[in-house]
């Protein structure tokens, strides 16, 4: 059988179900640093959520329109439709767009940090693992077998810290918004924006932790097998 | 030590490939020189040298020697700066990142001195990785891989995690994982500087037990004298050149000597 291998030089497959079980038992493994990794996924996709459950909630209360809604709106200063069938005027409109500018600008910056985190927590794990690495490299893995392991070790975290920060960020939210405007919040509940706001958290925390993975996936990649036989460390 | 048993199907196939004196690793004139701080410094200064399958040759010298280095060109983890190292008759210099990985896998078993088993992982499944490397179905890995344990004396401890094994087993799964894809070659770097005069020992007597069971060569680079013993031949590199190679036979006799003054 494996000579058969041998001299029909069959190529080294990919073992995905491999490099899965191997990234989960590393996670596991070094589990409290992993969480200190993932708290700061969780913290920024809290935050994002939160701003983007915020919006849909006050947006779906300012599109019910209501005479009563609309006070307790305006108590919070957030600009309203003004009286019932007449359009918004351009001034709301403006300084509306304005505070969606600010917004997008801190998500940005706290999801950039984010990424940073998450990139500097992968190098550690990477220098951590040397040994490792070059001796897997010895054994005839090939530098995607590597990369895989990395990125799967970092996707399991973002998915992961992006749940959480979904779940913490709606509930604060939530919580907030019955403080303002009681029960309104449920009677105008906006199921599909939010649905919408946490796929599109899920995508950016995973997208995130990905691109924070890559160099140091990378770097693990090329390392050379020669550092698994150096004796220090 | 004695449950050891080699399984009969395994000598048959080496038997066949096992022709007298048939070269499984050569190298032509290797040098390497490293630069550091701006200075060239001469790691290796053209060495030549046949290693023959099926024998069991240890390679020694001074740290400092450029021993681990040549070591390294022989086992295809460095390349040479000038002169040609071939591996089963392949030139080690032209193969890509894949080809390599290939002839590690497939061709060369390692053997470390720190052991360096993957610690998340069991007994078996650090000797069954290089066949999952090599494409084996998981059956036929765990197999195999059961076997090979056997044959290390450690079949009762497959589902161990490393640190819950000792040294000279961790390194005795380390030999099992050498041998997972039938390598033609095996290199051991210092295997027992990090163990105990018995437990070396043992590790010793496991790879030559190997080497004659199943024909596969033994490199190993050591400081160890108890693997001048065991050893068909033994290399000497010394400021970076073959100093001397001596027969084993010739080896009994000077050691003899030595007592003898």
């Amino acid at each position: 059988m494996t000579e058969q291998a041998l001299a029909g030089g069959r190529t080294i497959s990919l073992p995905m179900s491999k490099a899965l079980e191997i990234s989960i038992r590393s996670l596991k493994i070094r589990f409290g640093r992993s969480l200190i990794t993932t708290s700061g996924i969780v913290l920024a996709i809290a935050f994002l959520m939160s701003v983007w459950s915020q919006n849909e909630v006050i947006g779906s209360l300012r599109d019910a329109n209501k005479s009563e809604i609309n006070l307790e709106l305006q108590k919070n200063g957030v600009e309203t439709l003004m009286a019932e069938g007449v359009d918004a005027s351009d001034e709301a409109k403006a300084r509306l767009a304005e505070d969606r500018s600010k917004q997008t600008w801190l998500i940005s910056l706290s999801l950039l940090v984010c990424v940073v985190g998450i990139a500097n927590a992968m190098l550690m794990s990477v220098t951590e693992r040397y040994r490792e690495i070059g001796t897997m490299k010895c054994l005839g893995a090939l530098d995607s077998f590597i990369i895989k392991l990395f990125l799967l070790e970092s996707t399991f975290q973002g998915l992961a810290g992006t749940l959480v920060g979904i779940v913490v960020g709606l509930t604060m939210t939530l919580l907030l918004a019955m403080l303002d405007y009681g029960m309104f919040v449920f009677e105008y509940f906006p199921t599909g924006g939010i649905l919408r706001s946490a796929l599109a958290a899920i995508v950016s925390g995973t997208l995130l932790s990905l691109i924070g993975a890559m160099l140091p996936a990378y770097k693990a990649a090329k390392m050379e097998p020669v550092e698994a036989m150096r004796s220090d460390t | 030590m004695t449950e050891t048993t080699v399984a009969p199907d395994d000598q048959v196939e080496h038997n066949e490939g096992d022709e007298e004196k048939r070269t499984v690793v050569r190298t032509q004139g290797v040098k390497k020189i490293y630069t550091m701080g701006g200075t060239e410094v001469h790691a290796l200064r053209g060495v030549d040298l046949e290693i023959y399958s099926g024998e069991y040759l240890s390679i020694m010298g001074p740290s400092g020697s450029g021993k681990s280095t040549f070591f390294n060109m022989v086992g295809g983890l460095d390349k040479p700066t000038a002169g040609k190292v071939y591996i089963d008759e392949v030139d080690v210099a032209q193969l890509d990142a894949y080809e390599l990985a290939w002839l590690r896998c497939r061709k060369i078993g390692y053997i470390f001195q720190s052991f360096n088993l993957i610690p998340v992982m069991t007994a078996l499944e650090n000797v069954t990785l290089p066949m999952v490397f090599a494409g084996l179905t998981s059956d036929e890995s765990r197999d195999k891989g059961m076997d090979l344990l056997k044959k290390v004396g450690l079949g009762e401890r497959h589902s161990h995690k490393p640190q819950e094994l000792s040294g000279g087993q961790q390194q005795r799964v380390a030999v099992a994982r050498a041998l997972a894809n039938d390598p033609a070659v095996v290199l051991a770097d210092e295997p027992t500087a990090n163990l105990d005069l018995q437990t070396g020992t043992e590790i010793i007597e496991l790879l030559r037990e190997m080497n004659e069971s199943s024909g596969v060569t033994v490199i190993s680079a050591t400081h160890d004298h108890k693997m001048l013993s065991v050893s068909d031949r033994v290399v000497w590199i010394k400021d970076g050149q073959k100093e001397r190679v001596v027969l084993r036979k010739d080896l009994e006799i000077e050691t003899v000597h030595v007592e003898g003054e």
